[in-house]
């Protein structure tokens, strides 16, 4: 069975920029996808072309099995939900709502039946004669959406629809979406770069970087197994400590020798070793166990910061160099182990954790400080 | 292997794909075709007038003598003589002189010039033919052309006259740069010009400071007054200053023995219009400079003389150097004040006037058309080089200025604006006195007579109603052609070129003076040949003619609205698959509204006003108001005149207050989602 939605070898050039390279992907019948990436990496970009709005220079779009490439947006059956919202300020809540199901054919009180209804489904009923400029921002947003599933479209757009909302809002607003589309069962694409609401709200993730796709999977795929240094940089927080592979599985940190993910890395290539804060797991000093003790290390823990339900932990060591490590230990674990600032400390890597990849291409990007 | 993809990728192609043509939806191809339509109008309302108007300041027309040839017959009608070109003719009898055989686009040469002995009465016939198939002659009113030979008797030959060819050259401008009498005139412009662009820029500054920067108290009277000159003509002020300083003038003694008649005329009433133009641009340069500035200098007690040099004048500097050509491009391309008050000061806009009216020669009126071209061009180039800078300047800025209260200064800007309001005020009331008076100086008795507007040249008060008709058709269609454009402009998707095309049209009126509009329309619409032809004499033309003259700043207005419009609107509309003109209806233009009524309310009231661009073109069903104020002037009708000058500025007057009573009401009515 073919998919919902399907690119393939899509480009997008603006004179000379190329904004979308090659991009191919298939979204399934009643996915909720996200577009997430950096500003200006052409998710937008990438949203328009869907929607016919800025047709690409390149490729193919089939939506159900339809070849939708170069239709005009009037030919093309999606929803859309702007940043701006793009609510008609001179026109009511009702009327808004009610602009695209006005030449269906239907009758004046069939309109209004659905209008209620949808006003209902996000809760807004009773604003519907109020202006848009006499709502708040997160009850706008909500009226653009309605606007959007008014003519209950296949596939529902929307574009950073939660990024000009304050942070309480936002969080409420993301559930109610999700909850929506789950009762609609509409296949959405949603473009944000805001990581947390992706892992949040998607049932996939299309990570992308200078206009191409980096990754594409489930929140925990692309939390827990990265496929390039910028995936595992840009999605949550992580180590990066260079390195060198020394034989398939097996890497030179520092002083230390260690086991970890090297994929097809070959030996003696320079690497840069990644590993969560989170998944340093935290031992008595001069902790041994015979099997593992190539993914322990010998550290001092130089300063604690406590953020709420865990202490970020700076950890240095001999066998370390000049590198830095930062750990994240439960506050369990922190009492457990009298762990202070200054104090010893065994930590282990598991090697599943412990992910190497390429230092060059996007490597130059994004180094720093943690936390 | 996965280097080939990436170096494909690079390119920003993929292997052997073509690129992808968007499929035009039914909204692409309305739109494209409004503006298309829309287009073709600025093309045949603009373009290529203009066009018709530069290829007529290269044509000479001289008669070529080598092109004919004759024969003529016995007492009974036999041809024996060998045929004789009309050159051999001229060679022997030097019947016309080679200064005569150049001509203008309309010269007609008799046949018998080149036969002494010619009666009409004699039994003797004529054969006439060209030695080229250009060569062309009139029998009667009748045109030939052609090598065939035409006989004529004796009694048509008499009606037998030779056409001058046409042929491209510099001849004209020849003729124009060796005439000082004519290019003259091109000192006296630009020194008119400069000279009232000082004085006005300087006296508005000084007045646009005093309303932004003072505690006086009648602001909104004073900004009311400074604004009164847009409603009237530009002849207007002249008519005033006739009965001020003229020969018989009130205060003619201030004068000190100068004529008003000339440059001190001109420049006087040209500060007088231009006053409102150059303050408005001051005003809003002042209000965008920012608070912040002043509160640092004045944190640093920097005397109010020290902040005004070195925050107040940089602050608004791209203003003052627009206002400045907005000013000078007013009046170099300005007619009917130097019509009125030049006397024998030759000035570009009236010698286009004196050349087509007054000479018929049509020729040269091009050239100086030409000539009057350039420095508008300049001016109007340079204008908008700064308005983009200006543009960028007041996005950047944030915290108005609020003036403190300051007895001195406060009260030396109510004595200075007190003083440009005496001017402007005292001017108007001397036209509105002059109008009531029986006979100025003779008999002051108040009286009507001078509203006899029937009684006197220049069409009456037909003229007046005919102005009021002009100015709504012209407020009504203008909007329409002006918005739709914009907005297709603006929204349509893609077709790059054809919008920057577009644009470029839309932005030619403004550097194109109403004299120069006005001539190239009787080269275009008047030639027999153009289909457009039968609209040449009636009100279409010259409402067509008024729209284009004040197309630029109407589109710009409407643009500027339009891009404040959220560019997602059609994106929504088009997802919803409701088509755009139902967007447009239900949303564009009620939110524009206000907008709309301000480019109505402009294009009427210059509609009204306007003199140089309708000059050339009203016929004598379709006499105006403004041109009527110029007629019975020039007729001695002073004094109706100013009559007439008064009621134009009354109905605008009138059609202000309209204009505001209804967008107010539009505003409460419709726009009640403007207020939370
Ligand atoms: N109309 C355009 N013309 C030229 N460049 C554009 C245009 N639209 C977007 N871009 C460029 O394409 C890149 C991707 O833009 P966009 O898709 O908006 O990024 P984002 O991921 O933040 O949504 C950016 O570098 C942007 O500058
Ligand atoms: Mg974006």
């Amino acid at each position: 069975m073919s998919s919902y939605l399907r690119i393939r070898n899509l480009f997008k050039n603006f004179g000379d920029f190329t904004a979308l390279k090659d991009i191919s992907l298939d979204i399934e019948d009643g996915e909720f996808v996200c577009f997430l990436g950096p500003s200006g990496c052409g998710k937008t970009t990438l949203l328009r072309a869907i929607a016919g709005l800025d047709l690409q220079s390149y490729g193919s779009v089939e939506q159900a099995g339809r070849d939708i490439s170069d239709l005009p947006v009037t030919q093309r059956d999606f929803g859309i939900v702007f940043q701006s919202y793009a609510l008609f300020p001179n026109l009511t809540i009702e009327r808004n709502i009610a602009f695209g199901l006005e030449n269906l054919g239907k009758s004046k009180a069939e309109v209004g039946a659905r209008v209620t209804e949808l006003l209902d489904l996000v809760n807004l009923a009773d604003q519907r004669k109020k202006y848009p400029a006499q709502l708040s921002g997160g009850q706008q947003q909500r009226i653009a959406l309605a606007r959007a599933i008014a003519t209950s479209p296949g596939l529902l757009l929307l574009d950073e629809p939660l990024s000009a909302l304050d942070a309480k809002v936002r969080v409420h607003l993301r559930h109610q979406i999700k909850e929506l589309q789950r009762k609609l069962g509409v296949t959405t694409i949603m473009v944000t770069h805001d990581q947390e609401e992706a892992l949040a709200m998607a049932d996939r993730i299309v990570v992308m970087n200078h206009g191409v796709i980096e990754q594409v999977g489930t929140p925990t795929e692309i939390y827990r197994e990265p496929r390039s240094l910028f995936v595992a940089d840009f999605i949550g927080e992580t180590n990066q400590i260079h390195s060198t592979v020394t034989e398939p599985g097996c890497l030179a940190l520092g002083r230390a020798r260690l086991r970890g993910q090297t994929g097809e890395l070959a030996p003696g290539q320079k690497v840069v070793a990644t590993i969560r804060p989170e998944d340093i797991v935290p031992h008595e000093p001069a902790f041994r166990e015979a099997e593992d003790s190539d993914s322990l290390l010998e550290v001092t823990v130089d300063e604690m910061e406590f953020l709420g339900s865990f202490w970020r932990s700076r950890l240095t060591g001999a066998a370390l160099d000049s590198e830095v490590l930062y750990a994240d230990f439960s506050i369990n674990a922190v009492r457990r182990l009298s762990i202070d600032e200054g104090k010893s400390l065994t930590i282990e890597l598991p090697p599943s954790r412990l992910i190497a990849f390429a230092a060059a291409g996007s490597a130059g990007e994004t180094h720093g400080e943690h936390g | 292997m996965a280097s080939t993809a990436d170096a494909l990728a690079a390119a920003g192609r993929p292997p052997k794909a073509r690129p992808i043509k968007p499929r035009l939806g039914r909204d692409d191809l309305i739109m494209r075709g409004f503006m298309a339509v829309i287009a073709l109008y600025l093309v045949i309302a603009i373009a290529l007038p203009l066009y018709a108007m530069l290829s007529k300041s290269f044509s000479t027309y001289s008669f070529d003598l080598t092109a004919y040839e004759f024969q003529v017959s016995d007492e009974v009608g036999n041809f024996d003589a060998p045929p004789v070109s009309a050159a051999a003719l001229n060679d022997e009898l030097q019947a016309v002189s080679p200064e005569d055989l150049s001509t203008s686009s309309d010269g007609r040469l008799p046949a018998t010039s080149f036969f002494p002995d010619f009666s009409f009465r004699s039994p003797v016939m004529y054969k006439i033919r060209g030695t080229s198939a250009d060569a062309v002659y009139l029998v009667g009113t009748e045109r030939f052309s052609g090598t065939e030979w035409r006989e004529v008797d004796s009694n048509n030959f008499r009606r037998v006259m030779l056409r001058p060819a046409r042929d491209i050259g510099f001849a004209n401008y020849v003729t124009y740069f060796s005439t000082p009498a004519l290019f003259q005139s091109i000192e006296n412009s630009i020194f008119i010009s400069a000279l009232s662009t000082i004085i006005t820029v300087t006296l508005a500054f000084g007045f646009a400071y005093a309303l932004s920067r003072s505690c006086m108290r009648l602001k909104g009277f004073f900004r009311l007054v400074a604004l009164a000159p847009i409603l009237v003509p530009s002849l207007l002020p002249g008519i005033g200053l006739v009965y001020l300083f003229g020969n018989q003038g009130m205060i003619k003694e201030l004068l000190l023995g100068e004529s008003i008649y000339g440059p001190i005329g001109i420049v006087i009433g040209s500060v007088f219009f231009t006053f409102p133009h150059a303050m408005i641009i001051i005003t809003t340069a002042l209000a965008i400079s920012d608070a912040r500035l002043y509160e640092a200098a004045e944190c640093l007690k920097a005397s109010r003389w020290k902040i005004f040099w070195t925050v107040t004048v940089p602050g608004a500097r791209y203003g003052l150097i627009s206002a400045a050509f907005v000013v000078f491009n007013l009046v170099i391309t300005d007619f009917g004040l130097p019509k009125v008050i030049g006397g024998q000061y030759n000035m570009l806009a009236v010698d286009i006037y004196k050349q087509v009216i007054g000479q018929q020669n049509f020729e040269m009126g091009a050239v100086v058309s030409v000539v009057l071209l350039m420095p508008a061009l300049v001016a109007f180039a340079v204008d908008r080089q700064v308005q983009k800078k200006q543009v960028a300047l007041l996005s950047a800025r944030s915290v108005p200025y609020q003036p403190k209260p300051n007895r001195r200064f406060d009260w030396l800007a109510f004595g200075y604006c007190g003083l440009i309001a005496v001017f402007i005020v005292g001017l108007l009331a001397v036209c509105q006195y002059a109008a009531l008076i029986k006979f100025w100086p003779y008999d002051l008795s108040l009286s009507l007579k001078n509203y006899a507007f029937d009684l006197m040249d220049g069409g009456g008060w037909d003229s007046y109603y005919n102005s009021i008709q002009m100015a709504l058709l012209t407020a009504v269609a203008g909007t329409a052609v002006v918005f739709v454009g914009a907005y297709m402009v603006e929204k349509t998707k893609g077709f790059e070129t054809g919008r920057s095309l577009f644009q470029l049209l839309a932005m030619l009126p403004m550097a194109i003076p109403g004299m120069v509009l006005g001539l190239a329309y009787i080269f275009f619409f008047n030639e027999p040949a153009n289909p457009l032809n039968f609209i040449y004499g009636t009100m279409a033309i010259l409402v067509i003619c008024t729209v284009t003259h004040f197309y630029t700043v109407s589109h710009l207005t409407a643009v500027t609205a339009l891009k404040q419009m959220d560019r997602e609107f059609e994106s929504v509309a088009a997802s919803l698959k409701q088509p755009f003109y139902k967007l447009f209806r239900v949303v564009t233009v009620p939110v524009c509204l206000p907008t709309i009524l301000d480019i109505s309310i402009y294009l009427f009231v210059n509609a009204m006003t306007t003199v140089s661009a309708v000059i050339f073109l009203y016929s004598p069903t379709t006499t105006l108001a403004s041109v009527a104020v110029l007629n019975m002037n020039d007729a001695g009708d002073i004094a109706p005149a100013a009559a007439m000058g008064m009621m134009i500025f009354y109905t605008n007057a009138g059609a202000r207050l309209i204009h505001l009573a209804v967008s107010k009401g539009v505003l409460k009515r419709t726009q009640a989602w403007r207020f939370r």
